[in-house]
């Protein structure tokens, strides 16, 4: 059963598999984080405003991209980003944005909505008696939100940000659907060229398990720190 | 803007010639349906078990339970599905393995396998936490009266915890709906596949995607109705069933 | 003397529920006004309207020409003017004790930091808890947590202080140093509207006593009349129960 397994391939590949493909998927969950933690805190201010028109807007997207799998939005802002280009600078004809541009504005989008719930409860966790007191000295709602709210829903946050940040980097597998060479699809053309698909997706999914284990360990000691100092 | 609108293609009928667009739409959904619904038997006879064990007096089936919940949450889906379906054929028994390759319908029961375990490890995590959030007293009263441990599960902690779990178990069951789209990638002709075929064969791109998002949210639609009145149904008088947050996806 | 804060019939629904009815006081400069009540009569409600943290349907309140209720007040240049100090402290937890009293000055007042952080000091110093400047709220007692609050609040120099039940949340022994500052503070000649049960503290510095009972001033006397004769039966019962312990 084992015993014709190619190890060679794997070791041959590494190169390609890591500087090309892992270097495409940490990228891509670093900035899709980076951004949909923006994005998702100032829909979760939206989605909190007293403004009915505001909320429902952002309640409305949240929770249509909440209902949705991620490949069909994938797909979705795989079509729809040219268009986008082209509303957006007044061209012509849709813009060739090419799968890596599609691929990180869909994943910012799409997470900003799983961000907002997260910075949602976040911000409702905070007492109401920091707003009142925040307002009672005359601070402005920018200045509560900036100084006295957000940082500490924030702070409140952060292990369930980085949680979330994890199912993040194992979603970025599924940029395979449009043919994006992420370090999955780098390990599939690979299985593919050599004809050895056991050996590859086998390491990928150790390589996978490896960092997200290793990843989540970190966060649970962060959360027993946060803890233990509060 | 150089896209020609055509809201009528879902009436047309497709290459093939005997089932129109929405049809193939519909034919989607259903295998769609079809394979979350028995992912989430699986899911939650699996998930159980372990979220038991892992609650269990035992060190060592604890540490069982942690491990399969770690196996199955550290792997992206995608490559549980790849490995189910590439790989387990290859790395069984020869006989088994070409079974496997020859099977019809194939691409079904692996994303049917697959959807489950790996959803089981998510469900055994709720069952995990609904217990502990029970006082520990009911586990001592339920042994004081005479019931065994398995009884007491059984009779007076399971019960109650699938009570308090239930917002997040229908969070879980809208995850495999959703999770289901990744077949795809083996072969299944589920509805966001049968979308994309729609859009290569017809052109109609917007309105593919349109139909399989308006069916998507028609789903969600109904399964969450569905589990409000459910859990009305079967809420215990007197006690404000808690749960804990829905889960992020 | 010329009233600086003008109640005038004030009256607060939350949707169905009416919670204060007809509210009316006035209060002069330098005056300490304490209000007492059963729970649940709206005295915290009244006193949150006075600043304008909570709404009212009904009725005017002007501190010093300013009306609260007005759609075209500036609230927040209102509510700097005018010091809130909190039951539960709220401190904010993730900034020093310094830092909780030089913020609100640089944001609100416009003060750069030097001059931000000398009043702050200051004022840490009046309460007597300078030596904790630089610690975060969490290292500190009940009682030094409130007296920060207090002096969070004197740092935007107001021109009147709102304590909503400031000792209720504190551990017995702490309550005497938080109403020793308040005394002070009194003795100083500030105005004060004090929400409280702590009676000594009324007998001690009140001008006037103003007796609540479901969302209504039953009785509004200065201090040795309400104590010694009070008019009304309910004031009367409440003080029976009160001052028994």
């Amino acid at each position: 059963m084992f015993s014709n397994l190619d190890l060679d391939v794997i070791w041959r590949s590494l190169p390609y598999l890591f500087f090309d493909g892992m270097r495409f998927t940490i990228i891509l969950t670093l900035l899709a984080t980076a951004g949909g933690i923006v994005i998702g805190t100032l829909l979760a201010m939206l989605r909190l405003a007293r403004v009915p028109g505001l909320s429902l807007v952002a309640g409305g997207y949240v929770n249509l991209i909440r209902s949705m799998p991620l490949v069909l939005v994938i797909f979705w802002f795989f079509f729809l980003v040219p268009y986008i280009g082209q509303w957006i600078t007044g061209s012509d004809r849709p813009i060739q944005v090419g799968a890596f541009y599609s691929a990180l504005v869909t994943f910012t989008l799409f997470e900003a909505a799983y961000f907002c719930e997260i910075m949602r409860a976040g911000i409702q966790s905070i007492s109401r008696g920091q707003e009142q007191a925040a307002q009672a000295l005359g601070m402005s709602y920018v200045t509560t939100m900036g100084y006295i709210i957000l940082p500490q829903a924030f702070r409140n946050m952060v292990p369930v940000l980085l949680t979330q940040t994890i199912i993040l980097f194992q979603d970025t597998s599924l940029v395979y659907v449009i043919s994006v060479t992420d370090f999955l699809g780098a390990a599939s053309k690979i299985a593919q060229r050599d004809g050895r698909l056991v050996e590859m997706y086998l390491f990928a999914a150790i390589v996978y398990f490896t960092i997200s284990l290793l990843a989540s360990h970190a966060v649970r000691r962060l959360q027993h720190r946060i803890a233990i100092i509060r | 803007m150089g896209y020609h609108w055509n809201w009528g293609i879902f009436f047309q009928l497709s290459p093939d010639g005997t089932y129109t667009y929405a049809q193939l739409l519909l034919f989607g959904a259903g295998w769609t349906l079809a394979t979350a619904l028995l992912a989430w038997v699986i899911a939650l006879t699996f998930g159980t078990v372990v979220g038991v064990l892992r609650t269990s007096p035992s060190p060592w089936l604890v540490r069982l339970g942690n491990a399969y919940v770690e196996l199955f949450r550290n792997i992206p889906l995608l490559v549980q599905m790849f490995l189910w379906y590439f790989v387990l054929p290859e790395v069984v028994p020869e006989a088994i393995g070409d079974w496997l390759k020859q099977l019809h319908n194939a691409s079904f029961y692996n994303a049917v396998a697959c959807l489950g375990l790996y959803t089981s490890a998510r469900v055994a995590e709720q069952v995990k936490a609904g217990i502990l959030s029970l006082r520990s007293g009911q586990r001592m009263a339920g042994l004081a009266i005479g019931l065994t441990l398995p009884q007491t599960y059984r009779y007076v902690l399971l019960p109650m915890a699938f009570r308090i779990i239930l917002p997040p178990l229908t969070s879980e069951f809208l995850n495999i709906i959703k999770n289901s789209a990744v077949a795809l990638t083996i072969g299944l002709v589920e509805l966001t596949a049968a979308a994309r075929s729609m859009s290569e064969f017809s052109f109609q791109v917007f309105e593919a995607f349109t139909g399989a998002t308006l069916i998507y949210i028609v789903i969600n639609i109904v399964v969450v109705n569905g589990m409000q009145w459910f859990e009305r149904r079967i809420a215990v008088p007197g006690l404000i069933s808690m749960g804990p947050p829905a889960a992020a996806h | 003397m010329s009233s600086m804060i003008t109640i005038d019939s004030v009256s607060k629904w939350y949707g169905k529920t009416q919670v204060l009815n007809k509210c009316s006081a006035e209060v002069a400069r330098g005056e300490v006004v304490v209000v007492c009540g059963p729970s649940g009569s709206g005295k915290s409600t009244l006193i949150k309207c006075v600043n304008g943290l909570e709404p009212f349907q009904e009725g005017k309140i002007v501190v010093e020409g300013v009306s609260v209720g007005d759609p075209g007040t500036d609230l927040p240049k209102l509510r700097a003017r005018i010091g809130m100090v909190f039951q539960n402290f709220e401190l904010f937890p993730h900034l020093s004790v310094i830092r909780n009293l030089s913020l609100p000055q640089i944001k609100v007042l416009g003060r750069d930091e030097a001059t931000a952080v000398k009043n702050g000091m200051r004022l840490l110093d009046r309460v007597g808890l300078s030596a904790h400047a630089a610690k975060f709220p969490g290292q500190l007692s009940g009682g030094q947590q409130q007296r920060v609050a207090i002096a969070r609040a004197l740092a935007m120099d107001p021109i009147a202080m709102l304590f909503d039940e400031p000792t209720s949340a504190l551990d017995p022994e702490m309550i005497k140093e938080v109403l020793d500052v308040m005394v002070a503070l009194a003795k100083d000649g500030m105005t004060m509207i004090v929400v409280t049960h702590e009676m000594g503290f009324a007998r001690q510095v009140a001008n006037r006593v103003v007796f609540m009972d479901k969302g209504e001033i039953v009785e509004d006397a200065p201090t040795a009349d309400f104590f010694e004769k009070p008019h009304s039966e309910r004031a009367q019962q409440f003080l029976s129960k009160i001052l028994q312990h």
